[in-house]
């Protein structure tokens, strides 16, 4: 599926969600509420078959903390991203999409180290990089006087 | 008393939990992995990482673009010229610049040499980690030889910096087809040697054949990708599938076998040697004439944006995520290294071998732990 | 015109060639025993005759490891296109001796925990193990300590006690890789013991006896690897491995497995503890090549083909000392070739060739050599 049919397919699995046409992907914008439901769908369903996670990025967006994920096909080729952020800073909560796709294990750790990001279900959700005494250095607004240089 | 006979003999009191590493000659570097035995059958291996954790991540928003690059050399030291290659090219296609022909030659004879050295690097270590020392001083032998060549041409031999968003920081040695052409040459009669040494020796053959199978669809879903990953019919070649720089004009083949143990991870890398060398022929005396680099604003800023980019490194697909605001600072840059992905099977094909084939295994997944921990 | 003279000055026995007389130390050891025995009672005789041998031993140990370290690095050197030591001294001959001495002035780490005694005894259990071996091999016409009529018995007894050193070692350095490493130590050297035995016992059905100096001088007419035919020479084959096996080298290092266990059983050894294990090793290395060399590749019988007079009065020129000491170098560069060029094997690999194959041909093997011998077809 190209770009625009891809657009149409998600739109035919839940007609709230909005697509963005980017640059080089289809983009979907999810709440954090529907985001495991479309990626089982888009798993499993027969013209999709979105069974590779490539890339899953934790980004920090200023007043809320987000999720990216990259989804490719191994059958059909086609790529989408999946952009989904947290309702809040404090205690910012995701569903794990670990049983999905196993590489989420580590990338999902990952980002609960360095952002904070806490996902449900998962199933060993402990820090991948640094102790417990550590803040979330990926967030904008940890502040580091040793190490961070600020002009 | 009946009681705490009875505890001892649980099967949790029968683990034999060992750390390898953080210091240990075949976790090629600072990894360790908490390993639970039963006798020598390992039962789980539970990787712990981030002892060289630099924050590579949070170190590129506050550096320009042009500086990343002497951050990503510093990921995966084996492919360095990869990783630049891949934020060049993100860069690249994001302010939709135009690279010159000669450019992109140069980058892919770069990148396949990269290719052996680090092909060359991991089968002398592996070759260690089985036992036969001797590899380990053929495969630096010669990876001298192409080190000598970048050395000659960027000036550095292992973090060779030679990327630059909009071309390379400058042209190649006038020795240089001649060095490149006399190492293929050379590489051509001493290749088989590596098989005589290693691949057709029986202990190889025992240690390694059906040893840490790892199935497609597992490698599929953990997104085991590079030649590991082909190793268990993973079609995952970016070369093939998104063709960069000068990918798209030569002609190869994606070394592809189904069995995906150990050997057939070995072999894999082996072939892709000879490929890689395959593709340099093709290129080596068809660098065209023209400008070396592109010139580029002396402050480089991105338009406002998402930008992902895939390359091939030695160890599989590396992904470079931008998220631009349109100041010479990136927002976010994520880095999808292979590595780390690599190392989230470790456990599950890992599990109910012996701790001879523990090590065999990690060997053969190369796992570059700067790579892991970013 | 030079043999004439040589062979009448020491006035041989008609039978006996000039050789045999003149490079036999029994005559040296007899006249040092007349000497002592006139000087002090028969007791004391054997106290200062046990002191020299112990001392000349002693020499002979270090002299013998430091050459056998020096030898491996340059060999393995070699094998890896490396120039190997060639700073201290010339090509680097003193680079052991250089080595032996930083490793006097390192300091001994005490283990927390571990169990000291035992943790300071095993490096002599090791290093005894070694020398008690030294005792009963035929080094020359003559020269050896004690010809017992056990002599084969002895050696390969004495020489499998190392591995209770290997196992103390692995136990009370309280190191899990040290554990591991002492554990594959034990499993390997208790099975490879049957074949190292076997593999002599088909050469002890040839040469009909136990006697070390009885085995050497049965091979007269002939080394036994040459006229044993076949099983001889799978004897052989079958010996080199299981006695690689049970020094913990070459491709059977899984006591030590560096890339697994960092250094197996002496991990937590330092200074001249280590070098007592370093240097046993070696020493173990040498007694096994010179039991091959004496039961399969003729001791210090010099090597002589049927009726080449010429080549073989050439041969015997050479004294009998050399050729027990080029005889047990080549097996000992056997040993190294193996270990720099094969890859490990796996501890149930390991136990898989002995139990499984090593061992049914060995057995095999001792019967098709007990009717060679008993229909008189061997040479």
């Amino acid at each position: 599926m190209d770009k625009i049919q891809l657009g149409e397919f998600i739109k035919s699995i839940d007609p709230d969600l909005e697509i963005k046409d980017g640059k080089q992907f289809t983009e979907v914008l999810v709440p954090s509420s529907k985001l495991h439901s479309l990626a089982t769908q888009l798993k499993e369903k027969e013209e999709a078959q979105f069974d590779y996670l490539f890339c899953l990025s934790g980004v920090d967006y200023g007043h809320d903390l987000g999720v990216v994920y990259h989804l490719r096909s191994t059958i059909f080729n086609h790529v989408v991203v999946l952009k989904t952020r947290t309702s809040e800073r404090e205690n910012p909560q995701l569903d794990s999409v670990s049983d999905l796709w196993k590489t989420a294990d580590f990338h999902e750790r990952e980002v609960y180290d360095l952002l904070g990001i806490k996902f449900t279900n998962h199933p060993d959700l402990r820090r991948l990089f640094l102790d417990n005494s550590w803040g979330f250095p990926l967030r904008k607004d940890y502040v580091d006087d040793i190490n961070i240089v600020t002009k | 008393m009946e009681e705490k006979v009875k505890n001892i003999t649980t099967d949790e009191q029968q683990e034999y939990v060992i750390n390898m590493g953080p210091q240990h000659p075949s976790t090629h570097g600072v990894l360790r992995l908490v390993v639970s035995l039963k006798g020598e059958i390992v039962k789980n291996v539970q990787p712990h990482i981030g002892y060289i954790h630099r924050g590579i991540e949070k170190m590129c928003e506050s550096i320009t673009y042009p500086q990343i690059i002497h951050l990503t050399d510093r990921m995966d030291y084996l492919s360095a010229h990869i990783n630049n290659e891949a934020v060049c090219l993100s860069v690249e296609k994001a302010l939709e610049v135009d690279i010159p022909d000669r450019v992109k030659v140069i980058r892919t004879i770069m990148s396949e040499l990269t290719r052996i050295q680090s092909h060359q690097l991991w089968w002398a270590s592996f070759g260690m980690d089985l036992g036969g020392l001797t590899c380990f001083f053929y495969g630096l032998r010669d990876r001298e030889k192409i080190l000598d060549i970048f050395e000659e041409t960027c000036g550095s031999r292992m973090i060779v910096s030679y990327n630059c968003p909009g071309g390379l920081m400058y042209d190649i040695h006038p020795n240089f087809q001649k060095r490149v052409k006399d190492f293929i040459k050379y590489f051509r009669k001493i290749l088989p040697e590596y098989d005589q040494l290693l691949t057709g020796n029986v202990i190889f053959h025992e240690r390694s054949k059906g040893i840490g199978k790892l199935s497609l669809k597992d490698a599929i879903s953990y997104g085991i990708t590079g030649p590991s990953g082909r190793a268990s019919g993973f079609s995952c070649d970016v070369r093939k599938h998104e063709p960069y720089s000068a990918y798209d004009r030569i002609i190869f083949k994606e070394i592809l076998f189904t069995e995906g143990d150990t050997y057939h991870r070995y072999v894999a890398r082996i072939e892709e040697m000879w490929e890689s060398m395959n593709i340099i022929e093709q290129l080596i005396d068809n660098i065209p004439d023209g400008p070396f680099a592109v010139k580029m604003k002396p402050i480089i800023k991105l338009p406002e944006g998402e930008y992902y980019q895939r390359v091939e490194t030695a160890r599989g697909e590396l992904g470079v995520y931008i998220i631009s605001d349109g100041n010479k600072n990136p927002y976010r840059v994520k880095f999808r290294s292979p590595n780390f992905v690599n190392l989230s099977v470790l456990n599950q094909i890992a599990s109910g071998f012996k701790i001879a084939d523990l090590v065999a295994i990690g060997g053969s997944l190369d796992l570059v732990i700067p790579d892991i921990d970013r | 015109m030079l043999f004439d003279i040589v062979s009448a000055n020491s006035a041989p026995l008609p039978s006996e060639p000039w050789w045999r007389v003149f490079y036999d130390f029994s005559s040296l050891t007899q006249s040092i025993n007349t000497s002592l025995n006139d000087a002090m009672s028969p007791f004391w005789t054997t106290v200062t005759e046990m002191l020299i041998i112990g001392v000349l031993f002693l020499l002979f140990y270090a002299v013998v490891g430091l050459f056998l370290v020096y030898a491996e690095r340059k060999v393995c050197a070699f094998m890896q296109n490396r120039l190997g030591p060639n700073r201290v001294g010339p090509f680097g001959i003193f680079q052991t001796i250089a080595d032996l001495v930083k490793l006097l002035f390192v300091e001994l780490i005490p283990i927390k925990n571990a169990d000291s005694f035992l943790f300071n005894l095993a490096p002599f259990i090791v290093i005894i193990a070694g020398f008690m071996a030294l005792a009963a091999i035929p080094f020359a016409m003559g020269l050896h300590a004690i010809d017992l009529n056990i002599g084969v018995l002895y050696v390969i007894a004495v020489s499998a006690m190392g591995v209770i050193g290997v196992l103390l070692a692995g136990w009370s350095s309280n190191n899990k890789y040290s554990l591991i490493g002492a554990m594959r130590s034990g499993a390997q050297i208790v099975s490879y013991e049957l074949s190292v035995g076997l593999s002599i016992i088909t050469i002890v059905i040839l040469a009909g006896s136990m006697q070390l100096s009885e085995i050497v001088e049965a091979q007269r007419a002939g080394w036994f690897i040459f006229r044993g035919h076949i099983p001889a020479f799978i004897a052989f084959i079958i010996f080199l491995i299981s006695s690689t096996a049970e020094t913990n080298r070459g491709p059977f290092d899984l006591a030590e497995a560096e890339s697994e266990l960092t250094a197996g059983y002496h991990t937590e050894y330092s200074g001249i503890k280590f070098a007592f294990f370093f240097l046993a090793e070696y020493m173990n290395m040498f007694i096994v090549a010179s039991i091959a060399a004496t039961v399969f590749l003729g001791g210090w019988m010099p090597f002589h083909v049927g009726n080449w007079v010429g080549f073989n009065i050439i041969m015997d020129f050479i004294p009998p000392f050399f050729w027990y000491i080029g005889k047990t170098f080549f097996v000992i560069f056997l040993m190294m070739w193996f270990k720099w060029t094969f890859p490990r094997l796996r501890i149930d690999q390991l136990l898989t060739l002995e139990w499984k194959f090593l061992l049914p041909i060995n057995l095999v093997n001792v019967l098709i050599m007990a009717f060679i011998v008993l229909m008189g077809w061997h040479f």
